[in-house]
């Protein structure tokens, strides 16, 4: 009995001995990151890094659906696991009050990020609380939601003389968000099997709130006041209430089925000729331009989101930083990675793999904005972008938009303005229950 | 005789030989499920429990604050929680009472002598062979209305199965029947093939109807064995997760359970969460004891 007792204890001993000799290993770097294109093309840049200095890089990856769990188990966990993470812009509130991710405060100011990096990432993507000069991040991967369109079916001279027809103006790229509801509906045709838009329906992330941020900001809507965390008035503003009318309207003209949409299903309508225009981050547009991965390669265009009403023009933002985590027992040999990372070439080259690198000398580049067609609108975009909360509690403010939002959009549950006055007071209680404005 | 076979060891066998008691081959086999137990259930069962009264979050340093009943009194008059409930509910008698009758049905059918029954019963065993995840990828598949074959082979021509708000918990459901029937099926089937003969001759003799040998013969004798396969698929159903998760979002579908995984893993309100999964236990806990007390009643008869 005793003699197997400790056996199996001298062979989990080994198991365990074994799993971690190989993380403790000398001179490697792991990076933890969401399972999609530019992750292959960071690991390619990586490679690129152990070449030169024999640090191997491996970046790890997991569907975008559990990146978020997988992450902060890890954290509160303190596990070791991860060096580094490409963490969301939602997280910085989590990841610096937890205490997982390193303050980066000296590195960004020896290294004067803020004037190297592009204004909005360094908001959004490296800041935390806003404006108070503590810097979680390394804005890694620039990314907003853009929109991608059929440029064969808005080029149909019969399409624009129909369209000229029935609504007075020449159809072209949508110059506010009125012209997207019009060709949205416009190329609406159940019979032929073609409809007029995909967008961003999906209730489980921030799927959801990506898609109407798009809409609300356009329209000068506001989700509160980012330092006094009053909700009250803004997010149920007439503005936002018109907003979530008008992205509402949108929904009726998606393809069958359109209900728990998010970046996947947004770039099928375009790959199987579902829809005119589909909304989308920058991030996914690589594969629209590739013949393999979209028959109608060719036939695609992009747009920056249109201004509303008011003619504010704003988009929602995506993209992430990288963070080094607080447990990695290679603290020193990361923030050597990040000190090569942040050289103007190896943005160059991040840029040239397919990166969107958020320097903003590069951006501004003619050589990056001619590289591919999105590139211009991807450059226009990133100057006019707005984020959702980034404080620690943001995935219940999610939630609670969620839980408002899904049923009034797919359900026609209740009018807008309900909606959003049930919003602004769940999230008003959301914010005193951590202490927030008071 | 039982007792006495188990406490005592065959004075010729091996292990006797080797000088071990039936005391410590009790303790061999025993003691380390018993630990097994403490490690990975009693005690993360307690630990939550403390858990429930406070108001940690696993995601950030602050000290976990004792609440009291706080978070019991919240999610109880939370109404989302409250319709997380319903839905679970309505999920489980649709499911439980669709397997109960396509299961039994098709036990009663094969439950004679046919040729390639081994063949036929194995094959149609394979759904609940499959891995949740994998059976809800391909229904999802099987919905689609652009290209399901779902509306294709009904003639649906778009029907919206999964974004239908109304539609997408039946649609859940249905999939679930499709799954789990079988283990209905397997469960009558060996209560059916245990009924005597006899009993069936005897009401020939008495010319007793078909409807009337069901009723008074097959189903009162085959009813214990129906029950425990309702107490498993009941408690089964109450905590389904993976396949309503991976189906739709819609939150007209939203199981009790899903409602508990976005709390504790996607806000990480682990305080309040370990409090919804002790109310959560504690209705299945009720809900198989009533079962239970039942099945003995059944069993008396």
């Amino acid at each position: 009995m005793r003699k197997l007792v400790t056996s199996v204890l001298a062979g989990i001993g080994l198991t365990l001995a074994c799993g971690t000799s190989v993380y403790a290993q000398e001179k490697s770097l792991t990076i933890f990151w969401a399972e999609w294109d530019p992750a292959n093309y960071l690991q390619e840049l990586g490679n690129e890094y152990e070449k030169e200095t024999g640090v191997k890089i491996t970046v790890e990856t997991t569907p975008w659906s559990d990146f978020q769990t997988k992450a902060f188990t890890e954290f509160n966990a303190h596990g070791d696991a991860y060096d580094l993470v490409v963490g969301d812009s939602q997280w910085l509130g989590a990841g610096s009050t937890g205490g997982h991710y390193v303050d980066l405060t000296d590195f960004f100011n020896k290294y004067k990020l803020k004037e190297v990096m592009a204004p909005a990432t360094v908001k959004y993507y490296a800041e935390y609380p806003g404006n108070s000069g503590k810097y979680w991040a390394i804005p890694l991967e620039g990314d907003a939601v853009g929109w991608s369109y059929r440029k064969d079916w808005f080029e149909d001279p019969k399409e624009k003389e129909a369209f000229k027809a029935k609504y007075g103006y020449d159809l072209d790229v949508p110059k506010d968000f009125k012209a997207l509801r019009d060709i949205a509906e416009f190329f609406y045709r159940p019979d032929q099997k073609r409809y007029g838009i995909a967008i961003y329906t999906d209730n489980s992330y921030d799927a959801m709130a990506m898609g109407f941020e798009n809409a609300l900001f356009s329209y000068g809507g506001e989700l509160g006041d980012y330092s006094t965390y009053k909700v009250d008035g803004f997010i149920n503003s007439d503005k936002a209430v018109a907003a979530l009318d008008a992205y509402k309207e949108l929904y009726k003209f998606t393809p069958p089925g359109w209900a728990k949409s998010f970046f996947v299903e947004d770039n099928q309508a375009i790959t199987e000729n579902l829809a005119a225009m589909s909304m989308n981050y920058f991030a996914f547009f690589p594969s629209l331009i590739n013949e393999a991965s979209n028959p109608n390669a060719k036939n695609t265009g992009f747009f920056a989101n249109p201004p509303g009403p008011g003619g504010d023009q704003f988009a929602a933002l995506g993209g992430q930083g990288i963070s080094i985590v607080s447990y990695s027992q290679k603290q020193d040999e990361a923030m050597k990675f990040l000190e090569w990372f942040i050289k103007d070439e190896t943005q160059k080259k991040w840029a040239a793999l397919g990166g969107y690198t958020c320097s903003a000398a590069v951006l501004k580049s003619a050589e990056f904005q001619n590289a591919t067609p999105y590139n211009k609108a991807f450059y226009e975009t990133m100057f006019k972008v707005k984020d959702f909360w980034a404080v620690p509690e943001y995935a219940e403010l999610l939630q609670q938009l969620n839980q408002r939002v899904y049923p009034y959009m797919i359900g026609g549950e209740g009018t807008a303005k309900e909606t959003l006055d049930a919003l602004a007071a769940d999230w008003t209680a959301t914010f005193k229950k951590y202490g927030r404005g008071q | 005789m039982a007792t006495t076979m188990i406490t005592t060891l065959d004075r010729s066998s091996r292990a006797a030989a080797r000088g071990l008691s039936d005391i410590s081959i009790r303790n061999l086999f025993i003691i380390p499920t018993v630990l097994f137990l403490i490690v990975f259930n009693i005690f993360p069962l307690i630990y939550s429990l403390g858990y429930s009264f406070t108001d940690f979050r696993a995601s950030t340093n602050a000290p976990a604050n004792f609440v009291g009943l706080q978070n019991y009194r919240d999610l109880l008059n939370d109404p989302y929680v409250w319709s997380n409930f319903a839905i679970t509910a309505k999920y489980v008698i649709i499911s439980v009472a669709g397997q109960l009758l396509v299961g039994f049905g098709v036990a009663m059918l094969l439950n004679r002598d046919i040729p390639l029954k081994g063949l036929l019963t194995t094959l149609l065993l394979l759904p609940m062979m499959l891995s949740m995840a994998v059976v809800g990828l391909f229904w999802k598949l099987l919905y689609d209305p652009s290209f399901g074959i779902i509306n294709y082979a009904l003639g649906l021509g778009t029907f919206e199965w999964l974004s239908d708000p109304k539609m997408a918990l039946y649609a859940v459901a249905l999939t679930d029947i499709w799954m789990w029937s079988p283990f209905v099926m397997l469960l009558s089937l060996a209560g059916l093939s245990a009924v005597p003969k006899h009993l069936y001759e005897a009401a020939a003799i008495d010319r007793a109807g078909p409807f009337y040998t069901f009723f008074r013969i097959t189903l009162p004798l085959v009813a214990p064995i129906l029950m425990i396969a309702v107490i498993f698929r009941t408690m089964e159903a109450f905590k389904t997760f993976d396949l309503a998760y991976i189906l739709t979002s819609q939150p007209t579908t939203e199981l009790i359970s899903i409602r508990l995984y976005k709390m504790a893993f996607q806000e990480w309100q682990t305080g309040r969460s370990c409090a919804l999964a002790y109310i959560v236990l504690i209705m299945v806990l009720a809900i198989t004891n009533i079962y239970v007390k039942y099945l003995n009643k059944v069993k008396e008869r």
